[in-house]
């Protein structure tokens, strides 16, 4: 285990930079649909953010005076679909794309036709999303839940109204997530390379193996609530309607079994890359490494039994409500656990603080506060006082900010060397980690003393004694939206002129930095043969 | 292809191992599928559970003859899939495009069986919550019965390409999985719908 036998096993192939049409055509290369997936879903999130910026606009003043009612509602609820729908997910897909057939040695994904269509799916519906702001009847306004009866009112009457194109979206959202799981699923299963054993793949892979199998598993759930949801929306059956002997805790339950489940395939990648940076730039092997990596599964399989905890008060019955706070806070174990590890990995390492680095500390810090208040939440007394307020928000805010969001901004410029082949500017990627973990701090932070003394969710009006607080979240808010200027500036400069990367900048193990950078067509000359852990740092690979 | 594999060098066995990769993600698929239908059952099953007064007035349940019919129709389906495959792993591809087109027949009497029992239906969609999981569990299944049908005409086709399937067939085996799947599902449905 001390020599790098693969280091040098792919550089006989030159590497390969694309030309930029190729990223606008229906490419099966992996590498190329990993960037359309990322580049897409950061147009994505500037669009969200800029509706989370009016959102902030209106909340600075505690009286209505920016936008009307109905425009705060659709406001509220494009926010949260296009960040979860078109951000996080495609994101997360995008960095796995590249990633994943690096890391175990392959040469594409099982099924590339399959990868291509999944992926052009998801501008379809992201623009779908955006087009309904036109709509007469304008967007969606019952929020991401949707939950019944709001969401089967259609109060101007149109066939095509902002809610049907809502779950029109989410039904060809599902489609290509399903794609997509199978695609990683069949992939990691079926198409490691010789030696690659199952504890010798990357944390990475696991997170993302784990992640795929509840978008498999779970995800359907919120398939076959769509569809009754939009057959009493527009084809006048009751499932959900409580007016015509519907019942609207079916779809609560069918929405949560996926949707909270969703928070880890969201949380399970950016969990995988903190893995993957921290002991890069400690210059450390992962400490557990093995416990980490089934903490991945873990963390899978108790977080699809806690999904009732999202509605502790929907005439939950008692016994259901102390299972469902004693599993969710179970939960806290293997994220624990994981937590530990990078801390450990850190101690005595020789620390190295670049930009990826930067990010993934940052998040792991805002991961373990937001950890703290999710224990909180899962206890049934405290969840009733909170129940519907700031406090709620705050919390995922850091969980889908805070960490998700962090993590793939450290996984960007971690791999950025990777995927184009040139370095990043380093002091601007210091400014960018300053301002959007100041303004993520300054935005979500005041989210939790309103909430607690009782600032309710989704009200665009509130009572003038929260102002104080309110000010300083839309300040960061408006600090978090000009954040991403440097990025934006430093990538695309980069990008074009920057300085030219070598192989493995980081001095990094994983097979991806085995390679040229950026990788040639076929990944690998020849399908190398894994002899070592992934993270063998320490003795034989030095940095500076 | 079990004794050809040894003596193969590395090419041929990303290839064989390519058209493994169909079947598992197939199945995969399916897997993911099945919940789609779990989910429908089981908010079909607490509705139910919750509305004692299930039928409109007049209506005491569905027929249970049809839906029998319907079950040997599927059932029949599974076993000629079943004879299909076999042939084709015997070599037999003549053999094999005979029974297999056997599929889509039954496969649209099912589908003409199904609309027909919609037309006599004295209730409809939008008419409470029986007529609600009726047409959609039915309709649902239903198209998946419309996708199998072309699947299975599509592996038809691809057969008439001589040499297409003499190194597996992978494609065949996913489509005869998917035919047992939504016979499995439409037993479920009609012990759900029509014997309960």
């Amino acid at each position: 285990m001390t020599n790098i036998p693969f280091e040098t096993s792919g550089g006989g192939l030159e590497p390969k930079e694309n030309n930029w049409k190729v990223y606008f055509t229906f490419s099966t290369d992996h590498k190329v649909i990993g960037v359309q997936y990322l580049v897409t879903a950061f147009i994505f999130f500037l669009i969200a953010g800029l509706l989370a910026m009016i959102i902030r606009a209106e909340l600075l003043t505690p009286p209505l005076d920016v936008v009307s009612r109905p425009v705060y509602n659709g406001l509220f609820t494009m926010h949260a679909t296009l960040m979860i729908f078109l951000w996080i997910l495609p994101a997360n897909a995008g960095l796995a794309n590249f990633l994943i057939p690096l890391m175990i040695g392959a040469k594409d994904m099982a099924f590339p036709r399959v990868n291509a269509i999944a992926f052009w799916l998801v501008p379809v519906f992201g623009i779908l999303l955006v087009l309904s702001f036109l709509l007469p009847s304008g967007t969606a306004q019952a929020g991401w839940w949707s939950y019944p009866p709001v969401s089967i009112q259609n109060p101007t009457g149109h066939f095509i109204n902002g809610q049907f194109v809502w779950l029109l979206a989410i039904a060809i959202s599902g489609v290509s997530s399903i794609m997509g799981a199978v695609n990683f699923v069949t992939t990691i299963i079926r198409m490691r390379a010789p030696g690659m054993t199952y504890f010798r793949m990357p944390v990475y892979v696991w997170s993302i193996l784990s992640a795929q199998l509840l978008q498999l598993f779970c995800l359907p759930a919120l398939t076959g609530a769509a569809i009754m949801l939009t057959l009493d929306l527009s084809f006048g059956t009751n499932f959900f309607s409580p007016f015509r002997n519907g019942d609207p805790v079916i779809y609560q339950h069918l929405f949560w079994f996926y949707s909270h489940p969703a928070v880890y395939v969201m949380a399970l990648p950016a969990f995988g890359t903190f893995s993957e940076v921290i002991p890069a730039f400690a210059r450390k092997p992962l400490f557990g490494f093995k416990i980490v990596s089934i903490s991945s599964f873990l963390i899978a399989i108790v977080g699809t039994f806690v999904w009732v905890h999202h509605m502790f008060a929907s005439a939950t019955p008692s016994w259901m409500r102390l299972f469902f706070m004693a599993s969710t806070m179970l939960v806290a174990i293997p994220t624990g656990l994981k937590v530990f590890a990078w801390v450990a990995t850190l101690w005595k390492g020789k620390i190295h603080l670049d930009t990826p680095m930067l990010f993934a500390l940052g998040g792991v810090l805002m991961f373990l506060f937001s950890g703290i208040t999710g224990v909180m939440m899962a206890s049934v007394p405290f969840d009733l006082h909170v129940n519907n307020t700031y406090f709620v928000v705050g919390h995922f805010h850091y969980v889908v900010f805070g960490t998700i969001t962090m993590a793939i901004y450290s996984g960007i410029y971690f791999w950025f060397p990777k995927i184009t082949g040139r370095m990043y500017s380093e002091p601007w990627g210091k400014i960018h980690f300053w301002l959007t973990f100041l303004g993520a701090n300054l935005n979500f932070f005041p989210m939790h003393p309103v909430g607690l003394q009782g600032m309710l969710r989704r009200i665009s009006s509130y009572d003038p004694e929260y102002v104080g607080w309110n000010i300083v979240a839309s300040l960061g808010a408006f600090l978090l939206g000009m954040s991403t200027l440097p990025f934006l500036a430093n990538i695309i400069s980069s990008w074009l002129g920057g300085k030219k990367a070598n192989g493995n900048p980081w001095r990094a193990s994983g097979l991806e930095w085995s390679i040229s950078s950026p990788p040639p067509v076929e990944n690998f000359e020849e399908i190398p043969i894994v002899t070592k852990d992934p993270y063998d740092y320490g003795d034989t690979l030095t940095y500076e | 292809m079990n004794n050809a594999d040894k003596s193969l060098n590395s090419e041929n066995i990303e290839i064989k191992s390519n058209e493994d990769f169909l079947f598992f993600g197939f199945f995969v698929f399916l897997l993911s599928e099945s919940v789609v239908f779990l989910s429908l059952f089981v908010a079909y099953t607490i509705l139910r559970v919750h509305n004692p007064h299930w039928y409109p007035n007049g209506v005491t349940g569905l027929d249970i003859k049809s839906g029998l019919i319907s079950t040997v129709i599927l059932i029949a389906c599974s076993c000629i899939v079943y004879l299909a495959e076999r042939a084709l792993s015997a070599g037999k591809v003549s053999n094999f495009r005979k029974i297999w087109l056997i599929t889509v027949a039954l496969g649209v009497i099912f589908l003409i069986g199904q609309v027909s029992e919609w037309h006599n239906m004295p209730f409809g969609i939008d008419q409470g919550l029986a007529g609600a999981t009726y047409y959609l569990l039915t309709g649902f299944h239903g198209l998946h019965i419309v996708a199998g049908i072309i699947l299975v005409l599509l592996m038809y086709f691809r057969s008439l390409v001589p040499g297409n399937y003499q190194k597996g067939h992978s494609g065949v085996s996913a489509v005869s999985l998917f035919w047992y799947f939504v016979n499995i599902i439409w037993i479920l449905t009609f012990i759900l719908l029509y014997l309960w």
